[in-house]
Protein backbone atom coordinates (compact mmCIF):
# COMPACT_ATOMS: atom_id res chain seq x y z
CA UNK A 1 0.00 0.00 0.00
CA UNK A 2 1.17 3.61 -0.81
CA UNK A 3 2.99 6.45 1.65
CA UNK A 4 0.13 8.91 2.01
CA UNK A 5 1.04 12.52 2.33
CA UNK A 6 -1.52 14.83 3.96
CA UNK A 7 -2.66 17.29 1.14
CA UNK A 8 -4.52 19.93 3.19
CA UNK A 9 -2.03 22.46 2.88
CA UNK A 10 1.96 22.56 2.50
CA UNK A 11 5.43 21.36 0.86
CA UNK A 12 3.23 18.32 -0.21
CA UNK A 13 4.77 17.86 -3.64
CA UNK A 14 8.18 18.05 -2.71
CA UNK A 15 7.96 14.93 -0.30
CA UNK A 16 5.80 13.21 -2.58
CA UNK A 17 9.34 13.72 -4.80
CA UNK A 18 11.48 12.52 -2.30
CA UNK A 19 9.49 9.32 -1.44
CA UNK A 20 8.87 8.21 -5.28
CA UNK A 21 12.82 9.38 -5.32
CA UNK A 22 13.15 6.47 -2.60
CA UNK A 23 11.53 3.88 -4.48
CA UNK A 24 7.92 4.18 -2.43
CA UNK A 25 4.56 5.15 -3.75
CA UNK A 26 3.28 7.81 -2.38
CA UNK A 27 -0.32 9.53 -2.72
CA UNK A 28 -2.06 13.14 -1.47
CA UNK A 29 -4.34 12.80 1.37
CA UNK A 30 -7.64 15.21 1.90
CA UNK A 31 -9.80 12.66 2.94
CA UNK A 32 -10.66 9.73 5.18
CA UNK A 33 -11.31 7.60 2.32
CA UNK A 34 -7.78 8.13 0.90
CA UNK A 35 -5.94 8.06 4.17
CA UNK A 36 -7.86 3.92 4.97
CA UNK A 37 -5.83 3.31 1.50
CA UNK A 38 -2.39 4.00 3.03
CA UNK A 39 0.37 2.16 5.09
CA UNK A 40 1.85 5.24 6.47
CA UNK A 41 1.45 9.04 6.72
CA UNK A 42 3.95 12.05 6.29
CA UNK A 43 2.73 15.25 7.55
CA UNK A 44 4.29 17.78 5.71
CA UNK A 45 5.83 21.07 6.23
CA UNK A 46 2.82 24.02 5.89
CA UNK A 47 1.38 26.55 8.69
CA UNK A 48 0.73 24.51 11.84
CA UNK A 49 -1.89 26.47 12.75
CA UNK A 50 -3.81 26.53 9.25
CA UNK A 51 -3.74 22.73 8.87
CA UNK A 52 -5.13 22.25 12.39
CA UNK A 53 -8.48 24.30 11.53
CA UNK A 54 -8.26 22.12 8.42
CA UNK A 55 -7.88 18.95 10.36
CA UNK A 56 -11.24 20.30 12.27
CA UNK A 57 -12.97 22.00 10.15
CA UNK A 58 -12.81 18.92 7.35
CA UNK A 59 -13.24 16.35 10.27
CA UNK A 60 -9.88 14.59 9.46
CA UNK A 61 -8.48 15.12 13.36
CA UNK A 62 -9.67 12.52 14.78
CA UNK A 63 -8.94 10.19 11.59
CA UNK A 64 -5.52 11.11 11.39
CA UNK A 65 -5.22 10.88 15.28
CA UNK A 66 -6.66 7.20 15.07
CA UNK A 67 -3.80 5.89 12.02
CA UNK A 68 -0.89 7.72 14.32
CA UNK A 69 -1.94 5.81 16.90
CA UNK A 70 -1.05 2.38 14.68
CA UNK A 71 0.90 3.11 11.94
CA UNK A 72 3.89 5.22 11.12
CA UNK A 73 3.76 8.92 10.53
CA UNK A 74 6.45 11.32 9.42
CA UNK A 75 6.03 15.03 10.66
CA UNK A 76 7.89 17.98 8.91
CA UNK A 77 8.23 21.08 10.83
CA UNK A 78 4.52 22.32 10.90
CA UNK A 79 4.02 18.41 11.21
CA UNK A 80 6.26 17.76 14.35
CA UNK A 81 4.63 20.40 16.32
CA UNK A 82 1.22 18.63 14.95
CA UNK A 83 2.19 15.67 16.79
CA UNK A 84 3.50 16.71 19.85
CA UNK A 85 1.88 16.61 23.16
CA UNK A 86 3.11 20.07 24.31
CA UNK A 87 3.30 22.96 22.04
CA UNK A 88 4.67 26.33 23.74
CA UNK A 89 3.24 29.59 21.73
CA UNK A 90 0.01 27.58 20.91
CA UNK A 91 -3.13 29.52 20.07
CA UNK A 92 -5.56 28.46 23.11
CA UNK A 93 -7.92 26.72 20.50
CA UNK A 94 -5.54 25.08 18.71
CA UNK A 95 -5.98 21.49 18.30
CA UNK A 96 -3.52 18.64 18.13
CA UNK A 97 -3.05 15.09 16.89
CA UNK A 98 -0.41 14.23 19.52
CA UNK A 99 1.64 11.14 19.79
CA UNK A 100 5.04 11.64 20.38
CA UNK A 101 5.46 12.81 24.27
CA UNK A 102 7.78 15.61 23.36
CA UNK A 103 7.27 19.84 23.82
CA UNK A 104 8.11 21.80 21.11
CA UNK A 105 8.40 26.06 20.73
CA UNK A 106 6.91 27.22 17.72
CA UNK A 107 8.56 29.92 15.48
CA UNK A 108 11.98 29.48 18.08
CA UNK A 109 14.50 31.37 16.32
CA UNK A 110 12.38 34.29 15.17
CA UNK A 111 10.36 34.86 11.86
CA UNK A 112 11.07 34.61 8.28
CA UNK A 113 14.29 36.99 7.96
CA UNK A 114 15.76 34.36 10.85
CA UNK A 115 14.70 31.00 9.04
CA UNK A 116 17.99 29.56 7.45
CA UNK A 117 19.91 26.80 5.95
CA UNK A 118 22.41 24.75 7.74
CA UNK A 119 24.30 21.19 8.02
CA UNK A 120 22.75 18.74 10.57
CA UNK A 121 24.39 15.69 11.92
CA UNK A 122 22.63 11.88 11.60
CA UNK A 123 25.20 10.33 13.84
CA UNK A 124 27.55 10.54 11.53
CA UNK A 125 25.83 11.42 8.00
CA UNK A 126 25.69 14.88 7.61
CA UNK A 127 22.90 16.62 5.56
CA UNK A 128 22.01 19.98 5.01
CA UNK A 129 18.39 21.18 5.62
CA UNK A 130 16.34 24.58 5.64
CA UNK A 131 14.66 25.56 8.92
CA UNK A 132 11.81 27.82 8.03
CA UNK A 133 9.98 30.02 10.79
CA UNK A 134 11.24 26.73 12.27
CA UNK A 135 10.03 25.28 15.80
CA UNK A 136 12.55 23.80 18.64
CA UNK A 137 12.12 20.50 20.67
CA UNK A 138 12.72 22.12 23.79
CA UNK A 139 11.85 18.59 25.87
CA UNK A 140 12.57 15.40 24.50
CA UNK A 141 10.65 13.11 27.07
CA UNK A 142 12.63 9.29 26.11
CA UNK A 143 12.32 9.83 22.45
CA UNK A 144 15.50 8.84 20.64
CA UNK A 145 17.26 11.62 18.86
CA UNK A 146 18.18 10.93 15.61
CA UNK A 147 19.56 14.60 14.41
CA UNK A 148 20.90 17.06 16.15
CA UNK A 149 22.26 21.06 15.23
CA UNK A 150 25.11 22.06 17.05
CA UNK A 151 24.43 19.54 19.92
CA UNK A 152 20.43 20.20 19.91
CA UNK A 153 17.89 17.87 19.11
CA UNK A 154 16.36 19.01 15.66
CA UNK A 155 14.61 14.85 14.56
CA UNK A 156 13.59 12.78 16.58
CA UNK A 157 11.73 8.99 16.91
CA UNK A 158 9.40 7.33 18.83
CA UNK A 159 8.49 4.19 18.12
CA UNK A 160 7.37 4.35 14.61
CA UNK A 161 6.46 7.81 14.61
CA UNK A 162 9.11 10.14 13.42
CA UNK A 163 9.54 14.13 13.78
CA UNK A 164 11.72 16.89 12.22
CA UNK A 165 11.78 20.41 13.07
CA UNK A 166 13.32 20.81 9.38
CA UNK A 167 12.52 20.82 5.90
CA UNK A 168 14.80 17.56 3.96
CA UNK A 169 11.98 17.81 1.32
CA UNK A 170 13.36 21.22 0.30
CA UNK A 171 16.76 20.25 -0.16
CA UNK A 172 16.63 16.83 -1.07
CA UNK A 173 18.15 15.37 1.92
CA UNK A 174 17.00 11.61 2.16
CA UNK A 175 18.40 10.57 5.33
CA UNK A 176 15.15 11.00 7.59
CA UNK A 177 13.07 9.41 4.75
CA UNK A 178 15.95 6.51 4.18
CA UNK A 179 14.89 5.94 8.04
CA UNK A 180 11.40 6.47 8.10
CA UNK A 181 10.78 4.08 5.23
CA UNK A 182 12.81 1.38 6.65
CA UNK A 183 10.37 1.51 9.56
CA UNK A 184 7.41 1.10 7.29
CA UNK A 185 8.99 -2.12 5.99
CA UNK A 186 9.61 -3.41 9.09
CA UNK A 187 6.26 -2.74 10.66
CA UNK B 1 25.73 29.26 18.81
CA UNK B 2 26.17 30.05 15.49
CA UNK B 3 27.06 26.56 13.54
CA UNK B 4 27.23 27.67 9.70
CA UNK B 5 23.79 28.98 9.45
CA UNK B 6 23.00 30.57 6.55
CA UNK B 7 19.97 33.22 6.74
CA UNK B 8 18.12 35.09 3.74
CA UNK B 9 19.33 32.14 1.28
CA UNK B 10 17.40 31.89 -1.92
CA UNK B 11 16.08 28.31 -0.63
CA UNK B 12 14.58 29.56 2.65
CA UNK B 13 13.11 33.05 1.06
CA UNK B 14 11.65 30.32 -2.03
CA UNK B 15 11.00 27.82 1.01
CA UNK B 16 8.41 29.94 2.97
CA UNK B 17 6.34 30.39 0.14
CA UNK B 18 6.42 26.68 -0.71
CA UNK B 19 4.81 26.22 2.73
CA UNK B 20 1.73 28.52 2.00
CA UNK B 21 1.21 26.42 -1.29
CA UNK B 22 -2.74 25.36 -1.38
CA UNK B 23 -3.36 27.99 1.07
CA UNK B 24 -5.65 31.26 0.72
CA UNK B 25 -3.60 34.36 1.86
CA UNK B 26 -6.09 37.30 2.94
CA UNK B 27 -6.08 41.26 2.81
CA UNK B 28 -6.79 42.25 6.48
CA UNK B 29 -7.19 46.08 7.31
CA UNK B 30 -7.20 45.04 11.42
CA UNK B 31 -6.34 43.12 13.99
CA UNK B 32 -10.21 41.36 14.56
CA UNK B 33 -10.01 40.41 10.66
CA UNK B 34 -6.59 38.81 10.62
CA UNK B 35 -7.97 36.93 13.27
CA UNK B 36 -11.02 35.77 11.49
CA UNK B 37 -8.98 35.01 8.39
CA UNK B 38 -7.09 32.68 10.64
CA UNK B 39 -9.47 30.83 12.24
CA UNK B 40 -11.03 30.72 8.93
CA UNK B 41 -7.78 28.96 7.82
CA UNK B 42 -5.82 31.22 6.31
CA UNK B 43 -2.17 30.34 5.86
CA UNK B 44 -1.06 34.06 5.59
CA UNK B 45 -2.50 37.17 6.13
CA UNK B 46 -1.50 40.64 4.01
CA UNK B 47 -1.76 43.78 6.53
CA UNK B 48 -3.05 47.00 4.66
CA UNK B 49 -5.01 50.20 5.56
CA UNK B 50 -7.14 49.95 2.77
CA UNK B 51 -8.31 46.79 0.32
CA UNK B 52 -7.99 47.41 -3.05
CA UNK B 53 -11.78 48.13 -3.37
CA UNK B 54 -11.77 50.93 -0.72
CA UNK B 55 -8.26 52.13 -2.51
CA UNK B 56 -10.18 52.70 -6.07
CA UNK B 57 -13.09 53.86 -4.33
CA UNK B 58 -11.22 56.87 -2.54
CA UNK B 59 -7.99 57.28 -4.92
CA UNK B 60 -5.55 59.24 -4.01
CA UNK B 61 -2.10 58.12 -3.14
CA UNK B 62 -1.84 54.77 -1.81
CA UNK B 63 1.34 53.78 0.68
CA UNK B 64 2.67 51.36 3.11
CA UNK B 65 0.26 51.04 5.94
CA UNK B 66 1.57 52.45 9.34
CA UNK B 67 3.84 50.21 11.31
CA UNK B 68 1.74 50.08 14.53
CA UNK B 69 -1.11 48.72 12.51
CA UNK B 70 1.62 45.97 11.40
CA UNK B 71 2.79 45.38 14.98
CA UNK B 72 -0.50 44.98 16.05
CA UNK B 73 -1.20 42.11 13.58
CA UNK B 74 1.77 40.46 13.98
CA UNK B 75 0.84 40.09 17.52
CA UNK B 76 -2.53 38.92 17.07
CA UNK B 77 -1.92 36.24 14.81
CA UNK B 78 0.60 33.14 14.94
CA UNK B 79 0.47 32.80 10.69
CA UNK B 80 2.60 34.75 8.57
CA UNK B 81 2.55 38.53 7.99
CA UNK B 82 2.93 40.27 4.83
CA UNK B 83 2.96 43.80 4.12
CA UNK B 84 3.37 45.89 0.78
CA UNK B 85 5.47 48.31 -0.11
CA UNK B 86 5.50 50.90 -3.37
CA UNK B 87 7.01 49.52 -6.42
CA UNK B 88 10.62 50.91 -6.25
CA UNK B 89 10.18 51.98 -2.61
CA UNK B 90 13.13 50.13 -1.06
CA UNK B 91 12.96 52.53 2.15
CA UNK B 92 9.20 50.94 2.75
CA UNK B 93 10.81 48.27 2.35
CA UNK B 94 13.28 48.40 4.77
CA UNK B 95 10.99 49.26 7.25
CA UNK B 96 9.20 46.37 6.53
CA UNK B 97 11.87 44.15 7.41
CA UNK B 98 12.98 46.09 10.04
CA UNK B 99 9.15 45.56 11.41
CA UNK B 100 9.93 41.65 10.73
CA UNK B 101 7.65 41.25 8.13
CA UNK B 102 7.37 37.39 7.10
CA UNK B 103 7.29 38.49 3.26
CA UNK B 104 6.84 41.87 1.25
CA UNK B 105 4.61 42.13 -1.64
CA UNK B 106 5.95 45.29 -4.03
CA UNK B 107 2.70 46.06 -5.02
CA UNK B 108 1.17 47.65 -7.86
CA UNK B 109 -1.74 48.43 -5.56
CA UNK B 110 0.11 50.66 -4.19
CA UNK B 111 1.11 54.08 -6.11
CA UNK B 112 4.10 53.43 -7.55
CA UNK B 113 6.86 54.86 -6.42
CA UNK B 114 9.55 54.61 -9.18
CA UNK B 115 8.38 54.55 -13.00
CA UNK B 116 11.68 52.75 -14.03
CA UNK B 117 13.00 50.40 -10.92
CA UNK B 118 11.48 47.84 -9.51
CA UNK B 119 12.92 47.21 -5.79
CA UNK B 120 16.59 45.19 -5.98
CA UNK B 121 15.39 42.62 -3.87
CA UNK B 122 18.53 40.64 -3.38
CA UNK B 123 19.42 43.35 -0.94
CA UNK B 124 17.26 42.30 1.82
CA UNK B 125 16.86 38.82 4.10
CA UNK B 126 13.12 39.16 4.03
CA UNK B 127 11.38 37.32 0.78
CA UNK B 128 9.16 39.27 -1.63
CA UNK B 129 6.40 38.36 -3.72
CA UNK B 130 5.77 40.78 -6.82
CA UNK B 131 2.64 40.46 -9.63
CA UNK B 132 3.14 39.78 -13.31
CA UNK B 133 0.78 39.61 -16.02
CA UNK B 134 2.48 37.20 -18.20
CA UNK B 135 6.18 35.08 -17.95
CA UNK B 136 8.98 37.86 -19.04
CA UNK B 137 7.28 40.20 -15.94
CA UNK B 138 7.67 37.20 -14.10
CA UNK B 139 11.45 36.25 -14.83
CA UNK B 140 12.11 40.21 -14.52
CA UNK B 141 10.80 40.21 -10.95
CA UNK B 142 12.65 36.66 -10.05
CA UNK B 143 15.74 38.29 -11.73
CA UNK B 144 15.44 41.19 -9.08
CA UNK B 145 15.32 38.84 -6.50
CA UNK B 146 11.73 38.25 -5.92
CA UNK B 147 10.77 34.75 -4.59
CA UNK B 148 7.58 34.41 -4.83
CA UNK B 149 5.34 35.26 -7.89
CA UNK B 150 2.13 36.12 -7.79
CA UNK B 151 -0.05 36.77 -11.56
CA UNK B 152 -1.47 40.05 -10.86
CA UNK B 153 -5.20 39.63 -11.84
CA UNK B 154 -7.47 43.34 -11.69
CA UNK B 155 -7.34 43.84 -7.52
CA UNK B 156 -9.96 45.64 -5.84
CA UNK B 157 -13.35 44.41 -8.82
CA UNK B 158 -14.12 41.23 -7.70
CA UNK B 159 -13.92 40.43 -11.35
CA UNK B 160 -11.81 37.06 -12.19
CA UNK B 161 -11.64 37.89 -15.86
CA UNK B 162 -8.39 39.46 -15.62
CA UNK B 163 -6.78 36.85 -12.90
CA UNK B 164 -7.64 34.35 -16.02
CA UNK B 165 -6.06 35.97 -18.08
CA UNK B 166 -2.81 36.25 -16.54
CA UNK B 167 -2.82 32.74 -15.19
CA UNK B 168 -3.48 31.32 -18.67
CA UNK B 169 -0.85 33.64 -20.06
CA UNK B 170 2.05 32.84 -18.03
CA UNK B 171 1.61 29.31 -17.79
CA UNK B 172 1.10 29.09 -21.82
CA UNK B 173 3.97 30.99 -22.32
CA UNK B 174 6.07 28.18 -20.29
CA UNK B 175 4.76 25.81 -21.92
CA UNK B 176 5.32 27.08 -25.31
CA UNK B 177 8.89 27.30 -24.33
CA UNK B 178 9.37 23.79 -22.94
CA UNK B 179 8.23 23.00 -27.05
CA UNK B 180 11.18 25.23 -28.26
CA UNK B 181 14.56 23.39 -29.32
CA UNK B 182 17.87 24.65 -27.10
CA UNK B 183 18.95 26.72 -30.09
CA UNK B 184 15.39 28.85 -29.95
CA UNK B 185 15.97 29.90 -26.13
CA UNK B 186 18.04 32.68 -27.27
CA UNK B 187 15.81 34.48 -29.00
CA UNK B 188 12.89 33.09 -26.69
CA UNK B 189 15.25 35.20 -23.87
CA UNK B 190 15.14 37.98 -25.94
CA UNK B 191 11.44 38.86 -26.62
CA UNK B 192 10.37 37.56 -23.60
CA UNK B 193 13.17 40.25 -21.83
CA UNK B 194 14.54 38.22 -19.44
CA UNK B 195 17.96 36.21 -18.77
CA UNK B 196 19.02 33.35 -20.69
CA UNK B 197 20.20 31.07 -17.92
CA UNK B 198 16.38 31.30 -16.40
CA UNK B 199 14.77 31.41 -19.76
CA UNK B 200 16.56 27.59 -19.90
CA UNK B 201 15.47 26.57 -16.58
CA UNK B 202 11.86 27.32 -16.92
CA UNK B 203 11.98 25.29 -20.67
CA UNK B 204 13.38 22.37 -19.16
CA UNK B 205 11.43 22.28 -15.70
CA UNK B 206 8.46 23.31 -17.25
CA UNK B 207 7.54 25.38 -14.10
CA UNK B 208 8.41 29.05 -12.59
CA UNK B 209 11.40 28.30 -10.08
CA UNK B 210 9.49 29.78 -7.28
CA UNK B 211 5.71 29.56 -6.23
CA UNK B 212 3.14 31.04 -8.55
CA UNK B 213 -0.19 32.13 -6.61
CA UNK B 214 -3.09 34.14 -8.44
CA UNK B 215 -4.69 37.44 -7.10
CA UNK B 216 -6.95 39.61 -8.27
CA UNK B 217 -10.22 39.55 -8.52
CA UNK B 218 -11.46 36.40 -6.79
CA UNK B 219 -14.69 36.73 -5.04
CA UNK B 220 -16.13 33.63 -4.54
CA UNK B 221 -14.88 29.98 -3.69
CA UNK B 222 -15.54 29.05 -7.64
CA UNK B 223 -13.16 31.46 -8.13
CA UNK B 224 -10.49 30.21 -6.18
CA UNK B 225 -11.51 26.50 -7.66
CA UNK B 226 -11.01 28.09 -11.29
CA UNK B 227 -7.61 28.91 -9.76
CA UNK B 228 -6.15 25.97 -8.59
CA UNK B 229 -7.64 23.93 -11.35
CA UNK B 230 -5.65 26.22 -13.39
CA UNK B 231 -2.54 25.25 -11.94
CA UNK B 232 -2.09 28.10 -9.45
CA UNK B 233 -0.12 26.75 -6.01
CA UNK B 234 -2.74 29.01 -4.22
CA UNK B 235 -4.11 32.21 -3.96
CA UNK B 236 -5.08 35.72 -2.87
CA UNK B 237 -8.13 37.16 -2.01
CA UNK B 238 -7.89 41.00 -1.47
CA UNK B 239 -11.48 42.80 -1.23
CA UNK B 240 -13.77 39.55 -1.84
CA UNK B 241 -13.69 38.57 1.97
CA UNK B 242 -14.23 41.64 3.63
CA UNK B 243 -16.40 43.34 1.43
CA UNK B 244 -18.77 40.61 1.45
CA UNK B 245 -21.67 40.28 3.47
CA UNK B 246 -20.72 37.63 5.60
CA UNK B 247 -16.83 37.47 5.84
CA UNK B 248 -15.81 34.81 8.41
CA UNK B 249 -18.08 32.05 6.57
CA UNK B 250 -16.72 33.29 2.75
CA UNK B 251 -13.28 32.73 4.48
CA UNK B 252 -13.99 29.68 5.99
CA UNK B 253 -16.01 28.71 2.01
CA UNK B 254 -12.77 30.44 -0.08
CA UNK B 255 -10.37 28.14 1.93
CA UNK B 256 -12.19 24.87 1.80
CA UNK B 257 -12.45 25.40 -2.32
CA UNK B 258 -8.69 25.82 -2.27
CA UNK B 259 -8.15 22.46 -0.75
CA UNK B 260 -10.46 20.38 -2.48
CA UNK B 261 -10.57 22.81 -6.13
CA UNK B 262 -10.52 19.59 -8.06
CA UNK B 263 -13.60 18.17 -6.18
CA UNK B 264 -16.81 19.58 -7.27
CA UNK B 265 -19.08 18.82 -4.86
CA UNK B 266 -17.07 19.71 -1.97
CA UNK B 267 -16.82 23.48 -3.82
CA UNK B 268 -20.76 23.05 -4.08
CA UNK B 269 -20.91 22.62 -0.67
CA UNK B 270 -18.13 25.56 0.22
CA UNK B 271 -20.31 27.72 -1.70
CA UNK B 272 -24.07 27.66 -0.12
CA UNK B 273 -25.58 29.95 2.05
CA UNK B 274 -22.43 32.68 1.79
CA UNK B 275 -24.97 35.50 1.27
CA UNK B 276 -24.19 38.64 -0.79
CA UNK B 277 -20.61 38.70 -2.39
CA UNK B 278 -19.20 41.93 -3.21
CA UNK B 279 -20.59 44.29 -5.42
CA UNK B 280 -17.72 44.14 -7.81
CA UNK B 281 -16.77 46.55 -11.37
CA UNK B 282 -16.61 44.71 -14.25
CA UNK B 283 -12.75 45.30 -15.74
CA UNK B 284 -14.24 46.17 -19.21
CA UNK B 285 -15.69 49.38 -17.49
CA UNK B 286 -13.11 50.41 -16.02
CA UNK B 287 -10.89 53.29 -18.17
CA UNK B 288 -7.53 52.63 -18.64
CA UNK B 289 -6.04 54.82 -16.16
CA UNK B 290 -7.59 52.86 -13.02
CA UNK B 291 -6.24 49.73 -14.16
CA UNK B 292 -3.89 48.32 -11.59
CA UNK B 293 -2.30 45.62 -13.34
CA UNK B 294 -0.76 47.89 -16.48
CA UNK B 295 1.67 49.47 -12.77
CA UNK B 296 4.74 47.69 -13.23
CA UNK B 297 6.28 45.97 -16.28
Amino acid sequence: MPIGVLALQGDVREHIHLLTELGSTAVEVRTVEQLATCDALVIPGGESTTISKLLVNFGMLEPVKEFVSSKPVLGTCAGLILLSKEVVGRLPDQQLIGGLPITVQRNAYGGQTHSFEAEVDFSGVSETVAFIRAPKIVDVQGCEVIATLGGEPVAIRYGILFGATFHPELTGAKELHRQFLSAVESV
Amino acid sequence: MSQNKNEGTDLVKRGLAEMLKGGVIMDVVTPEQAKIAEDAGAVAVMALERVPADIRAEGGVARMSDPDLIDQIIDTVSIPVMAKARIGHFVEAQILEALEVDYIDESEVLSPADYLNHIDKWQFNVPFVCGATNLGEALRRITEGAAMIRSKGEAGTGDVSEAMKHIRTIRGEIASLSAKSPDELYVAAKELQAPYQLVKEVAETGKLPVVLFVAGGIATPADAALMMQLGADGVFVGSGIFKSGNPAERAKAIVKATTFYSDAKQVADASRGLGEAMVGINVADLPAPHRLAERGW
